[in-house]
C-alpha cells in the first residue's frame, strides 16, 4: 500500500473561492488545540478575540489602526507579485520609510501641516521606493534573485535604523531611550474619536482604489500583467521588461514605504526602536491570501487586523505569549499552501507493486 | 468488425465550465489497426485524447478496454492498462540523458543492479526499430524529433497496446515523418493499435487504416480504407463551409523593402546560427525560405524582428541601414512576427482572449484613453477578429491557455496581421491549423500581398510554399544555398538544396 498523488483537472471555480476560508477554519480549529494545551478554552478565547476586536469603539480602533499599515504594506507585496517578483522585504521598506518620514519631520522645520504630512509623504514614498528599487536594478540587470537581496536588505535598514535612534537622532530630552524626538502637531495625521485610529486608514483604501485602477484599468497594469504571465511573450511584444521590473518594485517599495510613514505621522509620532512588529512579513501571508485583487487585500488585512488585536487581548486575559500569534498566522499560511496543493491534485491510495 | 475490438467509445460527453468540448462520441478501436481522428480546430480531438489517457474525466459515457468497462482516474491507470499518449509538449527533463528519462518513465524502483537489465531492454526496443538514438545523450542536446522517440519508447518499453499521438508530425521535418510511419506502420503490424491525430491530408490518406471524423464535439462518421479520398474528408469536416478562393498577384520587384547584407548572428553556445546570410526583399512580394528545421530560421526570424542582435553584417530597411540604428525601433513596430514556438513566446496564457489579441498594439491610440484602456474597443475588436478568423474563443473572459491548439494560432495569426505590418515574418504558420483555417491564412496572407506587405515565409512543408511563394530561398548550416523558382521548380530539386549537398 501506498499513498500517491494524482494530478487533479480543474478544480470548480466554487472550491477556488472557498479554499482560503476553509483553511482559515482549519487553523482556527488546529490551533484550539494549542489553546487547549495551554489550558484554554478554545470557544471562550476566539469569543473573546472577537469581541475585544469587534465589540467596541476602542476595540475597533485598534483593530483598524492595525488594519492601516498591512493594507498599504500588503498591496505593494501584491503588486509585486502580479509580475511574479517576490518582495519579501516591505519590512525594511517601512522601516525605510519611516525613516524619511521622521527626517523631514525633525528636520525640516515646515509649519504648515499640509505642506509637512504632503512632504513626509514624498519621502517616506521615494525612501521606500528607492530601498526596493536597489533590488528592481540588480533583478533586471544582472538576473539577481530579488527574494535574496530585498530579503537581506531588510537587516539593514532595520539595524541602519536602530542606528540613528541610539545615535544621532536620539531625543536628547529622552533619557537614553532609543527613539527620537516627539514631531511637532504639523506633523502628525489627524486622529478621530478620541482614540488612535487616525486618517492614515483613510489613505490607505484610498491607495487600494488606485492600485486597483491602476492594475486593472491602465495600460501599464496590462503589462505588468502580461509580465507576470510570459515575460518572453511580453519582450516579443515589444515592452522593456527591465523597466518594469525596476519600477514594479520601485512602486513595491514605495507602498510599504507609506505604511512606515503612516505608522510614525498617525501613530507614535516619532521614531522608535520596532517601529513595525513584523508588518511586512504579515503582508507576505495577506498578498497570498488576497490572490491579486486590492480589494482582497483591504478585506484580508482587515481579518489579520482582528486576528492581531485578538491575540494581544489573550495575551492579557490568559498569559499567553505574543509566540502563540504568530503560530496562528503560521498555521494559516501552512494550511493556505495545503489547500492550494490539494487544489491540483489529489491522494490516492494504490495497493501493491506496480508492475514496469 | 469481427475481431473483438480493443478499445470501445461509448457516447462520451466532457464539458469544461462554458463549453462543451465533447458532445456524444463513439468509436472503437480494432487491435493491429492506425485509426486517424480528423476534425477542425476546437472539434474536441485533443480533449478525447485526454479522456482516454485519464487525465480528464469524462461526465457522461463507457470505456471497454478488451470488452471490459474501465475508469481512469488518473494517467497512471490508462498506462498500467496499456494505453499510452505521446504528448505534444514533451515531458523530459533536459538535462538527464535519454535513458534516464526512460527510466523515470518506468516508475518502478530502478535501482544500482537493475539499471543495467533495463538498459539492455530498452536497447532492444531501439535496435527492433533501427532507431539510432545514444543512450547517453543528455536530452537538452537533442532535437525536437529526436525527443519525440523518447516519447515513444517510453511507451514502447512499457509494452503500451495502444498508443495514442496527438499531431506528431507538426514538429518533425518531412524525412523524420516520414520515419515515424515506418515505425508505427511496424507496430500496427506486430499488432498494436495506434490512434494518431494530423491535419495534414497527404499523411492522413498514407498511414490510416480507418479514419473518424470528429465535428464540434460529436463523432460523424468512421471510414475504412478506399472509401474516403482528400475530398470526402474535407467536405465531412468542414461541411457547408466553403474554402476561400484567391488569385495570387505576381511580384512587381519595383521596391526593396528589406535588404540583408552578410548577416552573422550567433547562439548561446558561440555558434553560427546565420552565416553571412544575404537575402533581398520587395515590397509585396512573398519570399518562401525552405530548410530542414533547426538550420537557422528561427535566428533569422529573431534578428530581424529585434529579438537577437546580428553579430556582423547589415540589415537596410528601404535602403537606411538599421541594424544598430535608432531608427530600430520604429522599424521593428512595423514588423509582425508569427513565431515557432507559439505557447512559449506567442502568447500571456492566463490571460483572456481579448488581453491576447491587442498585446502587440495595447499602446495604440485606438485601445486606450489616455493611460486607461478603453475596455469596448478592446472588446469591439476581438468580437471582430473572433469573427473574421472563426476562433473558438469559448466563454468571454475564458483565458487564452484553455483554447485548443489551432485556435491558440489563429489567435496569434489574426494579432499579428491587424496592424497592416508592412513586413510579416512567419514562421510555420498554418502548423496546426485544420485545412479550412491553413487556408484562410494563405488568403490573408496574400490579400496583404495585394496591399504591399511583405512576407517572409519560413516553413517546411513544400505544398505551402510552392503555391504562396514569389520565390523560394533554401537554408543550410545557417547558409543560403539557393534560389530557385517555384513555377519552375521541383520537390526533388528543393529537397536536394535541403539537404546541403547541392547548392545554386
Ligand atoms: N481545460 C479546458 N478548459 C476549458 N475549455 C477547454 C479545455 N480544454 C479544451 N477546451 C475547449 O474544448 C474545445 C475542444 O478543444 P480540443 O483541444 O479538444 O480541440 P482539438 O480538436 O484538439 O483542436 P486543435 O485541432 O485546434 O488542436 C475547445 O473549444 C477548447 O476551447
Ligand atoms: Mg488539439
Amino acid at each position: 500500500m501506498k499513498l500517491i498523488t494524482v494530478k487533479r483537472e480543474l478544480s470548480s471555480p466554487l472550491l477556488r473561492f472557498a479554499a482560503p476560508f476553509i483553511s482559515v477554519l482549519v487553523a482556527l480549529f488546529v490551533a484550539g488545540f494549542l489553546l487547549l494545551a495551554a489550558g484554554v478554552n478554545p470557544a471562550q478565547a476566539y469569543l473573546e478575540m472577537l469581541q475585544e476586536s469587534l465589540g467596541s469603539t476602542y476595540g475597533l480602533s485598534e483593530t483598524l489602526v492595525k488594519t492601516t499599515p498591512l493594507i498599504f504594506a500588503s498591496l505593494g507585496v501584491s503588486l509585486a507579485f502580479r509580475m511574479q517578483i517576490w518582495n519579501i522585504g516591505a519590512e525594511g521598506q517601512i522601516y525605510m520609510g519611516a525613516c524619511g518620514a521622521t527626517g523631514v519631520a525633525l528636520f525640516s522645520g515646515i509649519e504648515n501641516h499640509a505642506v509637512m504630512i504632503t512632504a513626509m509623504f514624498l519621502a517616506a514614498f521615494l525612501l521606500g521606493g528607492l530601498w526596493a528599487g536597489v533590488a528592481g536594478v540588480l533583478r533586471a540587470r544582472w538576473q539577481v534573485n530579488e527574494v535574496i537581496v530585498t530579503l537581506l536588505m531588510n537587516y539593514i535598514a532595520i539595524l541602519g535604523v536602530d542606528y540613528l535612534i541610539y545615535g544621532p537622532w536620539k531625543d536628547p530630552k529622552g533619557f537614553n531611550f532609543p527613539l527620537t524626538a516627539q514631531f511637532s502637531d504639523a506633523a502628525r495625521l489627524t486622529e478621530f474619536f478620541d482614540t488612535r485610529f487616525h486618517s492614515g486608514f483613510f489613505l490607505a483604501l484610498f491607495c487600494a482604489l488606485i492600485m486597483y485602477l491602476f492594475m486593472e484599468r491602465t495600460v501599464w497594469g496590462y503589462e505588468i500583467k502580461v509580465i507576470g504571465s510570459n515575460p518572453k511573450a511580453a519582450r516579443y511584444a515589444g515592452m522593456r521588461t527591465g523597466l518594469a521590473i525596476f519600477a514594479v518594485l520601485f512602486l513595491s517599495g514605495a507602498m510599504a514605504g507609506i505604511a512606515g510613514f503612516g505608522e510614525v505621522a498617525g501613530l507614535q509620532h516619532r521614531l522608535q526602536h520596532g517601529i513595525s512588529p513584523g508588518y511586512g512579513y504579515t503582508a507576505i501571508i495577506i498578498a497570498w491570501l488576497a490572490k491579486r485583487s486590492a480589494i482582497g487585500v483591504v478585506i484580508v488585512s482587515f481579518l489579520m487586523g482582528v486576528l492581531l488585536v485578538g491575540g494581544d487581548s489573550l495575551q492579557l486575559s490568559w498569559q499567553l505569549p505574543v509566540a502563540f500569534v504568530y503560530a496562528f498566522q503560521g498555521l494559516i499560511l501552512f494550511f493556505l499552501l495545503a489547500s492550494d496543493c490539494f487544489m491540483h491534485n489529489r491522494l490516492k491510495l494504490v495497493r501493491g507493486e506496480r508492475h514496469v | 468488425m469481427h475481431m473483438t475490438d480493443l478499445l470501445q467509445i461509448q457516447n462520451i460527453r466532457k464539458t469544461f465550465p462554458g463549453v462543451v468540448a465533447l458532445d456524444d462520441v463513439s468509436l472503437s478501436i480494432a487491435p493491429g489497426e492506425i485509426h486517424t481522428l480528423l476534425g477542425e480546430n476546437g472539434a474536441g480531438k485533443s480533449t478525447l485524447m485526454n479522456v482516454l489517457t485519464g487525465l480528464y474525466r469524462p461526465d457522461r459515457g463507457e470505456l471497454l478496454f478488451d470488452g471490459s468497462p474501465v475508469h481512469f482516474s488518473s494517467p497512471r491507470d490508462s498506462l498500467n492498462i496499456g494505453i499510452g499518449m505521446v504528448h505534444q509538449h514533451f515531458m523530459l527533463v533536459p538535462a538527464h540523458t535519454v535513458f534516464e528519462n526512460i527510466l523515470l518513465a518506468l516508475d518502478g524502483v530502478a535501482n544500482f543492479f537493475s539499471r543495467r537489465k533495463y538498459k539492455v531492454k530498452i536497447q532492444q526496443v531501439l535496435d527492433q526499430f533501427e532507431l539510432d538514438l545514444d543512450l547517453d545523450t543528455p536530452v537538452w542536446k537533442l532535437s525536437i524529433g529526436a525527443q519525440q522517440w523518447i516519447e515513444l519508447i517510453k511507451l514502447l518499453v512499457r509494452d503500451c497496446r495502444l498508443l495514442i499521438l496527438d499531431e506528431p508530425t507538426a514538429v518533425l521535418t518531412p524525412q523524420e515523418s516520414a520515419r515515424l510511419f515506418q515505425v508505427l506502420t511496424r507496430l500496427r503490424d506486430q499488432g498494436k493499435s495506434v490512434l494518431f491525430i494530423s491535419h495534414k491530408m497527404r499523411e492522413v490518406m498514407e498511414i490510416s487504416d480507418r479514419v473518424t471524423v470528429l465535428k464540434k464535439g460529436c463523432s460523424l462518421v468512421t471510414l475504412p480504407r478506399g472509401e474516403y479520398d482528400e475530398n470526402r474528408l474535407a467536405s465531412l469536416m468542414i461541411g457547408e463551409d466553403q474554402i476561400p478562393m484567391w488569385i495570387k498577384p505576381a511580384c512587381k520587384y519595383e521596391e526593396l523593402a528589406l535588404e540583408i547584407k552578410n548577416l552573422s548572428v550567433r547562439n548561446d553556445r558561440g555558434l553560427a546560427d546565420l552565416d553571412k546570410f544575404s537575402m533581398k526583399l520587395y515590397r509585396g512580394q512573398i519570399l518562401g525560405v525552405a530548410g530542414v528545421a533547426g538550420n537557422g530560421q528561427k535566428a533569422l526570424a529573431e534578428v530581424l524582428t529585434g529579438l537577437k542582435e546580428a553579430s556582423s553584417g547589415r540589415i537596410l530597411a528601404k535602403g537606411k541601414d538599421i541594424t544598430n540604428s535608432t531608427a530600430k525601433s520604429s522599424y521593428i513596430a512595423g514588423i509582425a512576427h508569427i513565431p515557432e514556438d507559439r505557447k512559449s513566446i506567442g502568447i500571456a496564457p492566463d490571460m483572456t482572449v481579448d488581453d491576447n489579441l491587442i498585446m502587440k498594439n495595447f499602446n495604440s491610440r485606438a485601445f486606450r484613453r489616455w493611460i486607461f484602456q478603453d475596455r469596448a474597443a478592446i472588446r469591439k475588436n476581438a468580437t471582430a477578429k473572433i469573427d473574421q478568423f472563426a476562433i473558438k474563443a469559448g466563454p468571454d473572459g475564458n483565458p487564452i491557455r484553455y483554447l485548443s491548439g489551432g485556435n491558440i494560432q489563429k489567435v496569434i495569426i489574426a494579432r499579428e496581421l491587424s496592424e497592416k505590418p508592412s513586413v510579416l515574418v512567419a514562421l510555420y504558420p498554418t502548423r496546426g491549423l485544420d485545412i479550412g483555417s491553413a487556408e484562410y491564412v494563405h488568403k490573408v496572407v496574400i490579400d496583404g500581398a495585394n496591399q504591399g506587405m511583405s512576407t517572409i515565409l519560413i516553413s517546411e512543408d513544400l505544398d505551402e510554399l510552392l503555391k504562396l511563394s514569389d520565390e523560394i530561398v533554401v537554408m543550410f548550416r545557417g547558409r543560403l544555398v539557393g534560389c530557385v523558382n517555384p513555377q519552375t521548380t521541383t520537390r526533388e530539386e528543393i529537397g536536394l538544396l535541403m539537404s546541403g549537398e547541392v547548392q545554386r
